[in-house]
């Protein structure tokens, strides 16, 4: 689609971005021609976010950025001054960022942050104004404009925010778009509805700059990828050519890390890949067949209810759930935000009591016992969270973290645990003996996780709840850590209970998956069958909708 | 107490924001205000626990012959109409003040704490009884309530010490009460329950460290208020008691004089704002380490 004799839209070349003495952007060049969609793709800290905004001039306060040239619609604006910037930000160039949360003002309706643009660029009448905003409304899919347009970006969901903002971004109907990380906080299914309407922007000739750390979204949308690493473009081509037979290592590695359709039992981290495609091992697949029928559940769940207090009447968060967990097998639990995952794990951590049903531990009583006689039993379950930093005491070294655990987990108190078992911790989740003199705030997001995971295992559990473990990670430290969870497993024949909302993780982890809606399980089954042919129509909509990557 | 104060500790972690501040932090320097205070409250120790090292003379030694003199080499601070050493006296008073207004914070701090676990820990209709008397207690003026608590029990230093410390332990109680729902809901403290920890333990290890912390931190800033509070007290006569040196006391002795002998007034007052000030700058620092280490 890229034509190198058309115009481009804009053209940097030596992109050039510094905070104080430190350069963060070393040297990027890139064009996007109109109707064309170039893609960034990096993982955190590579520079990619700091480079879409250093081509609106807004690189943050403290910084400093140099290009050779800067030529956005055929205007050079290596010089510009923020007068000038702010005359080419909305005509020119529109921005879409992450969060609409925080993007748009909550204390005004959201026509108004729309009809922002239209009245600072444009000689329009105020009629005028309202009904191009609810046309802008209505093209980028928004249920009753007039209403919508009412609202505050608070009052309206997710997907729905996202849609006003885009609706913002287009409204002066700029030639360039620049969409940072657009669907990063949404679900599986509204992702699908914002990307097809991005495609849709872009095939009315809107040249587009995709930046994204997932891989499976930029595949779906982008003529070309630079892939970014440290503030330098690693490599760049068109899509077919980077997803299909990358040069570098590091988007090898990338590729690799991507977990939808990437077997079970299959490592997604290999020190050097032999290829973007990983072969099947069959072995790695019947290894993990557990006959469900013969044996009792480690933890089950029978007709589950619980409903909390919410002003004005009773919000039903699980409702008649059942689910069972085998020893040694991985149990995945998929669906939206505010489908009750959640609340599953607590109920079966024993941390919230069910209004009906029972939770059941080894064929006996878990949810019915009181908490006396529970605690004792409490070891047997270990859990590992999304936010691994939160669940540490901001004061303890992980030292004291683990030496606790430890203890947790020995009634017979013992009151020194040796250096020794602490550093096998470490050593088993891959972690070096000297981070234990170290707090968890100075870790990384992987290295927390895997102390996190270091501490679940300290009381030898036989069951571990993993609620979103990865999501807050990037690709390549989410597939360390799923392997490091599959390893685990198979070493010690841990069952595993694994949340997520991303069906390519659930794909990849589990051999088992029960998908959730609003608070019901409306589909259990094996991964296979599932994923192959979905019964059930919510399901089969969640699968459709999941960005997968086109591998070679 | 407090909602002033929680508002200057609010701006003062967005003042730890910008660069200056940050770059300091990361060197452990203190600031040039921080050493001053630290100073002056150096000073305060030494004159509370050995005031003899410090004065110049017997702060109740009578000379008539020498009443009302003027700040001079003799008397640094001047004398009073019995011809008392100011300086002396001042240096004297410093025990008591100091006892009153620290005296009067541990007693805000534990019954703030008493009241602050009971709504934290004892479950919903505790919590909705010690919320309401807390509020009822917010009602009164800091002051009046402590009025009300000398005109039951009778003037004196004690009864102003308690009365004093009963009327900033709503403040307290409510933002202990505050620190432990945050905390009793916080990941960690789950956690530690899937580990299989007691929940005495947990209060213990956890719970208590967390929300306590910050909670000293504020005291600090309490000392201060505490002190100017009794010294107003005694002031009114409602304190300390002539001839004891509270500084209070001594500003409302000099308050007759005050045309004619300003140092009586001006000294004393000048050690009561010193105090609060030195104690309230140390509090602040304290609190920026604290978040530097959190």
């Amino acid at each position: 689609m890229s034509d190198p004799h058309d115009a481009p839209l804009l053209e940097v070349t030596d992109l050039r971005v510094a905070f104080g003495d430190t350069e963060v952007v070393h040297g990027v060049s890139l064009r996007i021609a109109p109707g064309e969609c170039v893609a960034i793709v990096g993982e955190s800290g590579s520079g990619k976010s700091v480079t879409a905004r250093a081509l609106l001039g807004m690189a943050g306060r403290g910084s400093r950025a140099e290009s050779g040239t800067l030529r956005i619609g055929g205007r050079e604006l290596g010089n510009a001054g923020e007068r000038e910037w702010r005359r080419i930000r909305g005509r020119d160039v529109g921005l879409i960022l992450q969060d609409a949360l925080v993007s748009l003002d909550p204390l005004r309706p959201v026509g108004r942050e729309i009809d922002d643009p239209l009245r600072i660029h444009e000689r329009m009448s105020q009629p005028e104004r309202r009904a191009r905003v609810h046309e802008l409304l209505a093209s980028v899919g928004m249920p009753d404009p007039a209403f919508a347009a009412r609202r505050r970006s608070g009052e309206l969901s997710g997907g729905l925010r996202q849609r006003a903002l885009i609706a913002a971004a287009i409204a002066l109907d700029p030639p360039l778009l620049i969409a940072d990380e657009p669907t990063t906080a949404l679900d599986a299914t509204v992702q699908a509805r914002i990307l097809t309407l991005i495609a849709e922007i872009r095939s009315r000739g809107t040249g587009v700059l995709l930046i994204s750390h997932d891989l499976a979204v930029v595949g779906q949308l982008a003529d070309r990828i630079l892939v970014m690493r440290g503030g330098v473009i690693v490599e760049s081509g068109t899509a077919a050519e980077v997803l299909g037979s990358p040069r570098e290592p590091y988007t090898r590695q990338l590729i690799a890390a991507v977990p939808s359709d990437v077997p079970r039992g299959v490592a997604l981290t290999r020190p050097e890949p032999t290829g973007p495609t990983v072969a099947v091992l069959p072995e790695a697949r019947r290894s993990r067949e557990v006959d469900t029928t013969r044996e009792p559940a480690l933890l089950a769940l029978d007709h589950v209810s619980k409903s909390f207090a919410v002003p004005g009447g009773r919000f039903t968060a699980v409702d008649d759930v059942s689910l069972e967990v085998h020893r040694g097998e991985t149990l995945g639990l998929v669906g939206e935000s505010g489908s009750g995952k959640t609340t599953v794990a607590r109920l079966a951590l024993g941390l919230t009591a069910p209004d009906a049903g029972d939770v059941t531990l080894d064929g006996a009583p878990w949810s019915r016992l009181d908490e006396h006689a529970r605690r004792p039993q409490r070891r047997r379950i270990g859990a590992i969270y999304q936010d691994a930093l939160s669940s540490f005491d901001p004061r303890w070294t992980v030292e004291r973290i683990l030496a606790d655990a430890v203890g947790a987990a020995t009634p017979g108190h013992t009151p020194t645990v040796s250096n020794h078992e602490v550093a096998a911790l470490l050593e088993q989740v891959g972690l070096e003996a000297s981070v234990a003199r170290r707090r968890p705030l100075t870790l990384s997001g992987g290295q927390r996780q895997r102390v996190a995971i270091a501490r679940a295992l300290a009381a030898a559990p036989e069951i571990l709840i993993c609620d979103e473990p990865v999501s807050a990670l990037d690709v390549t430290i989410q597939a360390q850590i799923l392997d490091l969870l599959d390893d685990l497993q198979r070493q010690r024949g841990l069952a595993l209970l694994f949340i997520s909302h991303d069906l390519g993780v659930v794909r990849h982890m589990a051999d088992r998956v029960a998908v959730m809606q609003a608070g019901r399980v409306v589909e259990t089954g094996a991964a296979d069958r599932l994923f192959a042919e979905p019964a059930h129509p919510y399901t089969a909509r969640l699968v459709a909708d999941a960005p997968r990557l086109a591998r070679a | 107490m407090s909602e002033l104060e929680l508002r200057q500790t609010t701006i003062d972690a967005e003042i730890a924001h910008a660069p200056a501040a940050r770059r300091r932090q990361r060197l452990r320097l203190p600031r040039v205000g921080t050493i001053l205070a630290g100073a002056f409250v150096v000073f305060l120790l030494v004159a509370t626990a050995f005031p003899v090292l410090l004065e110049t003379q017997d702060p109740n030694q009578i000379a008539p012959s020498e009443a009302f003199e003027a700040p001079s080499l003799a008397h640094w601070f001047g004398t009073d109409e019995s011809g008392r050493d100011i300086y002396s006296r001042v240096v004297e008073g410093t025990s008591t003040s100091l006892l009153i207004g620290v005296t009067a914070t541990v007693i805000g701090l534990a019954l703030g704490l008493v009241l602050g676990v009971l709504a934290g820990f004892g479950g919903r209709f505790v919590d909705y009884g010690v919320n309401r008397l807390v509020e009822v207690l917010f009602a009164f003026p800091g002051l009046l309530l402590a009025l009300l608590v000398i005109v039951v029990y009778g003037p004196g230093p004690v009864t102003a010490t308690i009365a004093v410390g009963l009327s900033t332990a709503p403040g307290y109680a409510r933002i202990i009460r505050g620190q432990f729902v945050a905390i009793r809901s916080s990941q960690y403290v789950e956690a530690a329950r899937v580990l299989g920890h007691a929940r005495g333990r947990i209060i213990v290890r956890h719970v208590l460290p967390n929300a306590l912390i910050p909670i000293f931190v504020l005291a600090t800033l309490g000392i201060g208020q505490a002190i100017v509070w009794a010294s107003a007290l005694s002031y009114l006569g409602l304190g300390a008691q002539p001839p004891a040196p509270e500084w209070g006391a001594m500003l409302a002795a000099g308050r007759t004089y005050l045309s004619v002998a300003w140092w009586m007034t001006v000294f004393p007052g000048l050690m009561i704002v010193g105090t609060t000030i030195s104690t309230t700058v140390l509090g602040r620092a304290l609190a920026r380490r604290g978040r530097g280490d959190a």
